[in-house]
Protein backbone atom coordinates (compact mmCIF):
# COMPACT_ATOMS: atom_id res chain seq x y z
CA UNK A 1 0.00 0.00 0.00
CA UNK A 2 1.69 3.10 -1.37
CA UNK A 3 -0.93 5.86 -0.29
CA UNK A 4 -2.28 6.75 2.66
CA UNK A 5 -5.47 7.36 0.67
CA UNK A 6 -5.53 3.63 -0.05
CA UNK A 7 -4.87 2.77 3.50
CA UNK A 8 -8.01 4.63 4.22
CA UNK A 9 -10.13 3.08 2.03
CA UNK A 10 -8.69 -0.03 3.01
CA UNK A 11 -9.75 1.25 6.89
CA UNK A 12 -13.24 2.11 6.39
CA UNK A 13 -14.30 -0.95 4.46
CA UNK A 14 -13.92 -2.92 8.72
CA UNK A 15 -16.37 -0.17 9.51
CA UNK A 16 -18.42 -1.05 6.96
CA UNK A 17 -18.04 -5.06 7.55
CA UNK A 18 -19.17 -3.93 11.02
CA UNK A 19 -22.56 -2.53 9.73
CA UNK A 20 -21.66 1.02 10.50
CA UNK A 21 -24.48 3.58 9.32
CA UNK A 22 -22.26 6.97 9.96
CA UNK A 23 -18.77 6.46 9.19
CA UNK A 24 -16.82 9.91 9.57
CA UNK A 25 -13.46 10.09 8.05
CA UNK A 26 -11.36 12.85 8.90
CA UNK A 27 -7.99 14.00 7.88
CA UNK A 28 -5.73 16.81 9.27
CA UNK A 29 -2.55 18.03 7.99
CA UNK A 30 -0.74 20.57 10.64
CA UNK A 31 2.46 21.62 9.54
CA UNK A 32 2.87 24.01 11.90
CA UNK A 33 2.82 20.10 14.36
CA UNK A 34 4.39 18.82 11.45
CA UNK A 35 1.57 16.20 12.28
CA UNK A 36 -0.88 14.42 9.49
CA UNK A 37 -3.64 12.47 11.73
CA UNK A 38 -5.84 10.02 9.85
CA UNK A 39 -9.32 9.03 12.22
CA UNK A 40 -11.62 6.71 11.31
CA UNK A 41 -14.98 6.81 13.42
CA UNK A 42 -17.75 4.22 12.99
CA UNK A 43 -20.85 3.39 14.59
CA UNK A 44 -20.88 -0.20 13.75
CA UNK A 45 -21.06 -3.74 16.07
CA UNK A 46 -17.39 -2.43 17.65
CA UNK A 47 -15.16 -5.45 18.95
CA UNK A 48 -14.52 -7.18 22.48
CA UNK A 49 -11.19 -6.13 24.64
CA UNK A 50 -10.25 -9.10 23.28
CA UNK A 51 -10.33 -8.66 19.49
CA UNK A 52 -8.89 -5.29 20.39
CA UNK A 53 -5.55 -6.54 21.43
CA UNK A 54 -5.88 -8.94 18.72
CA UNK A 55 -5.75 -6.60 15.86
CA UNK A 56 -3.16 -3.90 17.29
CA UNK A 57 -0.29 -6.75 17.60
CA UNK A 58 0.71 -6.74 14.15
CA UNK A 59 1.32 -10.13 11.82
CA UNK A 60 -0.12 -12.58 14.79
CA UNK A 61 1.03 -15.75 13.66
CA UNK A 62 -0.95 -17.98 11.43
CA UNK A 63 -2.46 -14.98 9.98
CA UNK A 64 0.48 -13.42 7.25
CA UNK A 65 -0.20 -15.97 4.46
CA UNK A 66 -3.87 -15.90 4.83
CA UNK A 67 -5.84 -13.17 2.80
CA UNK A 68 -6.94 -11.58 6.63
CA UNK A 69 -6.26 -9.44 9.28
CA UNK A 70 -3.58 -7.18 7.48
CA UNK A 71 -5.35 -3.93 7.19
CA UNK A 72 -4.53 -2.80 10.65
CA UNK A 73 -1.18 -4.00 11.10
CA UNK A 74 -0.02 -2.11 7.63
CA UNK A 75 -1.52 1.13 9.09
CA UNK A 76 0.28 1.07 11.95
CA UNK A 77 3.48 0.18 10.14
CA UNK A 78 2.97 2.88 8.35
CA UNK A 79 2.65 5.26 10.95
CA UNK A 80 5.34 3.75 12.74
CA UNK A 81 7.99 4.46 9.90
CA UNK A 82 7.73 8.00 10.08
CA UNK A 83 7.72 8.00 14.01
CA UNK A 84 3.95 7.85 14.39
CA UNK A 85 1.49 5.67 15.97
CA UNK A 86 -2.09 4.39 15.80
CA UNK A 87 -5.03 4.34 18.43
CA UNK A 88 -7.89 2.12 18.59
CA UNK A 89 -10.54 2.36 20.89
CA UNK A 90 -14.04 0.12 20.56
CA UNK A 91 -16.81 -0.96 22.38
CA UNK A 92 -19.13 -3.71 21.75
CA UNK A 93 -22.58 -2.05 19.94
CA UNK A 94 -21.52 1.11 20.15
CA UNK A 95 -18.21 1.60 17.65
CA UNK A 96 -14.75 1.96 16.69
CA UNK A 97 -12.10 4.72 16.26
CA UNK A 98 -8.77 4.10 15.01
CA UNK A 99 -6.70 6.81 15.03
CA UNK A 100 -3.48 7.36 12.74
CA UNK A 101 -0.66 9.24 13.44
CA UNK A 102 1.73 9.95 10.92
CA UNK A 103 5.05 12.76 11.14
CA UNK A 104 4.25 15.16 8.80
CA UNK A 105 7.20 15.87 6.67
CA UNK A 106 9.32 12.74 7.75
CA UNK A 107 10.79 10.95 4.67
CA UNK A 108 9.21 7.85 4.84
CA UNK A 109 5.59 9.18 5.03
CA UNK A 110 3.41 7.98 1.77
CA UNK A 111 1.71 11.22 0.25
CA UNK A 112 -1.77 11.12 0.81
CA UNK A 113 -2.44 10.21 -2.75
CA UNK A 114 -5.76 9.94 -4.64
CA UNK A 115 -7.94 10.71 -1.66
CA UNK A 116 -10.41 11.72 -4.22
CA UNK A 117 -11.15 8.11 -5.59
CA UNK A 118 -11.24 6.87 -2.42
CA UNK A 119 -14.06 9.01 -0.63
CA UNK A 120 -15.99 8.95 -3.87
CA UNK A 121 -15.67 4.82 -4.56
CA UNK A 122 -16.73 4.87 -0.30
CA UNK A 123 -19.43 6.66 -0.65
CA UNK A 124 -21.28 5.37 -4.38
CA UNK A 125 -20.06 1.88 -3.39
CA UNK A 126 -22.00 1.72 0.19
CA UNK A 127 -26.01 3.01 -0.25
CA UNK A 128 -26.80 2.21 2.82
CA UNK A 129 -24.19 4.28 4.69
CA UNK A 130 -23.61 7.46 5.46
CA UNK A 131 -20.12 8.97 5.29
CA UNK A 132 -18.94 12.70 6.86
CA UNK A 133 -15.60 13.41 5.40
CA UNK A 134 -13.21 15.95 6.72
CA UNK A 135 -10.28 17.29 5.74
CA UNK A 136 -8.16 20.02 6.96
CA UNK A 137 -4.84 21.68 6.03
CA UNK A 138 -3.90 23.94 8.50
CA UNK A 139 -6.52 26.47 8.52
CA UNK A 140 -8.75 25.05 5.65
CA UNK A 141 -11.54 22.79 5.58
CA UNK A 142 -13.46 20.66 3.60
CA UNK A 143 -16.63 19.02 4.44
CA UNK A 144 -18.59 16.36 3.15
CA UNK A 145 -21.77 15.22 4.25
CA UNK A 146 -23.65 12.68 2.68
CA UNK A 147 -26.77 13.18 4.72
CA UNK A 148 -26.72 16.65 3.33
CA UNK A 149 -26.77 15.47 0.02
CA UNK A 150 -29.83 13.12 0.37
CA UNK A 151 -31.75 15.34 2.35
CA UNK A 152 -31.28 17.54 -1.25
CA UNK A 153 -31.50 14.68 -3.69
CA UNK A 154 -34.70 13.59 -1.56
CA UNK A 155 -35.72 10.09 -3.45
CA UNK A 156 -32.78 9.71 -5.83
CA UNK A 157 -29.90 7.30 -4.77
CA UNK A 158 -26.24 8.93 -4.24
CA UNK A 159 -25.24 6.03 -7.22
CA UNK A 160 -27.32 7.30 -9.49
CA UNK A 161 -24.82 8.25 -12.21
CA UNK A 162 -25.36 11.60 -12.67
CA UNK A 163 -24.98 11.82 -9.19
CA UNK A 164 -21.90 10.15 -9.17
CA UNK A 165 -20.43 12.57 -12.12
CA UNK A 166 -21.08 15.15 -10.22
CA UNK A 167 -19.97 14.06 -6.88
CA UNK A 168 -16.33 13.23 -8.44
CA UNK A 169 -16.32 16.92 -10.33
CA UNK A 170 -17.33 18.23 -6.44
CA UNK A 171 -14.47 16.24 -4.56
CA UNK A 172 -11.52 17.33 -7.52
CA UNK A 173 -12.33 21.24 -7.35
CA UNK A 174 -12.73 21.14 -3.41
CA UNK A 175 -10.20 18.88 -3.03
CA UNK A 176 -7.67 20.95 -5.26
CA UNK A 177 -8.78 24.26 -3.45
CA UNK A 178 -7.54 23.21 -0.31
CA UNK A 179 -4.05 22.30 -1.78
CA UNK A 180 -4.39 26.00 -3.28
CA UNK A 181 -2.50 28.50 -0.91
CA UNK A 182 -2.48 25.65 1.87
CA UNK A 183 0.13 27.61 3.62
CA UNK A 184 -2.10 30.85 4.22
CA UNK A 185 -0.59 32.99 1.23
CA UNK A 186 -3.06 34.30 -1.08
CA UNK B 1 -17.61 25.98 -8.74
CA UNK B 2 -20.05 22.90 -8.13
CA UNK B 3 -22.04 23.16 -5.23
CA UNK B 4 -24.18 21.05 -3.12
CA UNK B 5 -27.57 23.05 -4.83
CA UNK B 6 -26.68 20.88 -8.19
CA UNK B 7 -28.40 18.02 -6.42
CA UNK B 8 -31.42 19.95 -6.51
CA UNK B 9 -31.47 19.89 -10.88
CA UNK B 10 -30.02 16.38 -11.09
CA UNK B 11 -32.55 15.22 -8.47
CA UNK B 12 -35.77 17.03 -10.37
CA UNK B 13 -33.97 15.71 -13.74
CA UNK B 14 -33.53 11.84 -12.79
CA UNK B 15 -36.03 11.61 -10.03
CA UNK B 16 -38.50 10.04 -12.97
CA UNK B 17 -35.33 7.72 -14.37
CA UNK B 18 -35.29 6.71 -10.90
CA UNK B 19 -38.93 5.43 -10.83
CA UNK B 20 -38.20 3.68 -14.16
CA UNK B 21 -35.12 2.07 -13.25
CA UNK B 22 -36.72 0.54 -10.30
CA UNK B 23 -39.59 -0.98 -12.45
CA UNK B 24 -36.67 -2.06 -14.70
CA UNK B 25 -36.26 -4.71 -11.95
CA UNK B 26 -32.92 -5.75 -11.01
CA UNK B 27 -29.56 -4.70 -13.49
CA UNK B 28 -26.47 -6.21 -13.62
CA UNK B 29 -23.80 -6.26 -10.96
CA UNK B 30 -20.36 -5.23 -10.70
CA UNK B 31 -18.70 -6.50 -7.44
CA UNK B 32 -15.13 -5.09 -6.73
CA UNK B 33 -13.09 -7.54 -4.17
CA UNK B 34 -11.95 -4.35 -1.53
CA UNK B 35 -10.60 -6.49 1.08
CA UNK B 36 -7.06 -5.48 1.86
CA UNK B 37 -5.15 -7.49 -0.84
CA UNK B 38 -7.58 -6.06 -3.78
CA UNK B 39 -7.08 -2.31 -2.71
CA UNK B 40 -3.12 -3.43 -2.54
CA UNK B 41 -3.51 -4.65 -5.69
CA UNK B 42 -5.18 -1.95 -7.62
CA UNK B 43 -8.57 -2.48 -6.87
CA UNK B 44 -9.26 1.44 -6.44
CA UNK B 45 -8.29 2.32 -10.22
CA UNK B 46 -10.52 -1.00 -11.81
CA UNK B 47 -13.33 0.64 -9.64
CA UNK B 48 -12.65 4.24 -10.59
CA UNK B 49 -12.62 2.22 -14.54
CA UNK B 50 -15.72 0.74 -14.04
CA UNK B 51 -17.87 3.86 -12.77
CA UNK B 52 -16.03 6.02 -15.40
CA UNK B 53 -16.92 3.59 -18.29
CA UNK B 54 -20.92 2.93 -16.98
CA UNK B 55 -21.66 6.80 -16.47
CA UNK B 56 -19.78 7.66 -20.04
CA UNK B 57 -21.97 4.85 -21.53
CA UNK B 58 -25.15 5.89 -19.17
CA UNK B 59 -25.50 2.43 -18.82
CA UNK B 60 -28.00 3.03 -15.17
CA UNK B 61 -29.42 -0.39 -14.67
CA UNK B 62 -25.67 -1.32 -13.67
CA UNK B 63 -24.43 -0.70 -10.14
CA UNK B 64 -20.99 -1.07 -9.01
CA UNK B 65 -20.72 -2.57 -5.18
CA UNK B 66 -17.74 -4.26 -3.37
CA UNK B 67 -16.84 -7.36 -1.65
CA UNK B 68 -13.86 -8.70 0.44
CA UNK B 69 -11.56 -11.37 -0.08
CA UNK B 70 -12.84 -14.38 -1.31
CA UNK B 71 -9.16 -16.69 -0.52
CA UNK B 72 -7.47 -15.95 -4.05
CA UNK B 73 -5.20 -13.12 -3.47
CA UNK B 74 -2.61 -13.58 -5.45
CA UNK B 75 -5.41 -13.41 -8.54
CA UNK B 76 -6.64 -9.80 -7.41
CA UNK B 77 -7.92 -7.31 -8.34
CA UNK B 78 -10.91 -9.27 -8.91
CA UNK B 79 -14.08 -8.83 -10.22
CA UNK B 80 -17.36 -10.85 -10.60
CA UNK B 81 -19.81 -9.59 -12.93
CA UNK B 82 -23.69 -11.37 -11.81
CA UNK B 83 -26.10 -10.54 -14.04
CA UNK B 84 -30.12 -12.05 -13.65
CA UNK B 85 -30.58 -15.45 -15.56
CA UNK B 86 -26.66 -15.91 -16.07
CA UNK B 87 -23.46 -17.79 -14.38
CA UNK B 88 -21.50 -14.84 -12.28
CA UNK B 89 -18.19 -14.75 -14.22
CA UNK B 90 -14.87 -14.08 -11.90
CA UNK B 91 -12.36 -11.82 -13.67
CA UNK B 92 -9.09 -11.85 -12.32
CA UNK B 93 -5.86 -9.62 -12.38
CA UNK B 94 -7.92 -6.83 -13.30
CA UNK B 95 -6.56 -3.30 -14.39
CA UNK B 96 -8.63 -0.42 -15.95
CA UNK B 97 -7.91 -1.19 -19.60
CA UNK B 98 -8.97 -4.54 -19.23
CA UNK B 99 -12.74 -3.13 -17.22
CA UNK B 100 -13.31 -0.87 -20.28
CA UNK B 101 -13.38 -4.15 -22.41
CA UNK B 102 -15.58 -6.30 -20.02
CA UNK B 103 -17.99 -3.15 -20.15
CA UNK B 104 -17.61 -3.00 -23.49
CA UNK B 105 -17.98 -6.77 -24.47
CA UNK B 106 -19.65 -8.59 -21.51
CA UNK B 107 -21.56 -5.66 -20.12
CA UNK B 108 -23.03 -4.26 -23.49
CA UNK B 109 -22.48 -7.16 -26.05
CA UNK B 110 -23.07 -9.97 -23.51
CA UNK B 111 -20.04 -11.55 -24.40
CA UNK B 112 -17.98 -12.89 -21.34
CA UNK B 113 -14.06 -12.15 -22.21
CA UNK B 114 -13.06 -15.42 -21.44
CA UNK B 115 -8.94 -14.83 -21.44
CA UNK B 116 -9.56 -12.22 -18.03
CA UNK B 117 -11.89 -15.34 -16.17
CA UNK B 118 -10.89 -16.79 -13.37
CA UNK B 119 -10.73 -20.02 -15.17
CA UNK B 120 -7.95 -19.17 -17.69
CA UNK B 121 -5.43 -17.31 -15.12
CA UNK B 122 -5.96 -21.68 -13.33
N1 LIG C 1 -14.22 -0.76 12.62
C1 LIG C 1 -14.27 -2.04 13.06
N2 LIG C 1 -15.39 -2.49 13.67
C2 LIG C 1 -15.46 -3.77 14.13
N3 LIG C 1 -14.44 -4.67 14.03
C3 LIG C 1 -13.30 -4.27 13.43
C4 LIG C 1 -13.14 -2.94 12.93
N4 LIG C 1 -11.91 -2.82 12.39
C5 LIG C 1 -11.33 -4.02 12.56
N5 LIG C 1 -12.14 -4.90 13.17
C6 LIG C 1 -11.85 -6.31 13.51
O1 LIG C 1 -10.44 -6.47 13.42
C7 LIG C 1 -10.14 -7.48 12.46
C8 LIG C 1 -8.83 -7.15 11.77
O2 LIG C 1 -8.96 -6.03 10.91
P1 LIG C 1 -7.95 -5.87 9.72
O3 LIG C 1 -8.38 -4.75 8.87
O4 LIG C 1 -6.57 -5.78 10.29
O5 LIG C 1 -8.06 -7.22 8.91
P2 LIG C 1 -9.33 -7.81 8.12
O6 LIG C 1 -10.29 -6.72 7.81
O7 LIG C 1 -9.85 -8.99 8.87
O8 LIG C 1 -8.71 -8.34 6.77
P3 LIG C 1 -8.01 -7.45 5.64
O9 LIG C 1 -8.03 -6.04 6.13
O10 LIG C 1 -6.64 -7.99 5.52
O11 LIG C 1 -8.83 -7.61 4.42
C9 LIG C 1 -11.34 -7.54 11.56
O12 LIG C 1 -11.49 -8.80 10.95
C10 LIG C 1 -12.47 -7.26 12.54
O13 LIG C 1 -12.83 -8.42 13.24
MG1 LIG D 1 -9.55 -4.86 6.97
Amino acid sequence: MEELSLHILDIVQNSVAADAKLIEVEITEDTAKDKLTVTVKDDGRGMSEETLRKVTDPFTTGRKTRCVGLGIPLLKLAAELTGGRVELSSELGKGTTVTAMFGYSHIDRQPLGDIVSTIHQLIVMNENTDFLYTHRINSKVFTLDTRQMREILGGVPLNTHEVMVWLLEYLKENESSLLKNCDGKE
Amino acid sequence: MKSLAELQEIRNRTLNNIIMRKEDGQGVRVVVGMATCGIAAGARPVMSAFVEELAKRNLSNVTVTQMGCIGACRLEPIVEIIAPNEEKVTYVKMTPEKAARVVAEHIVNKQVVTEYTIGAAE
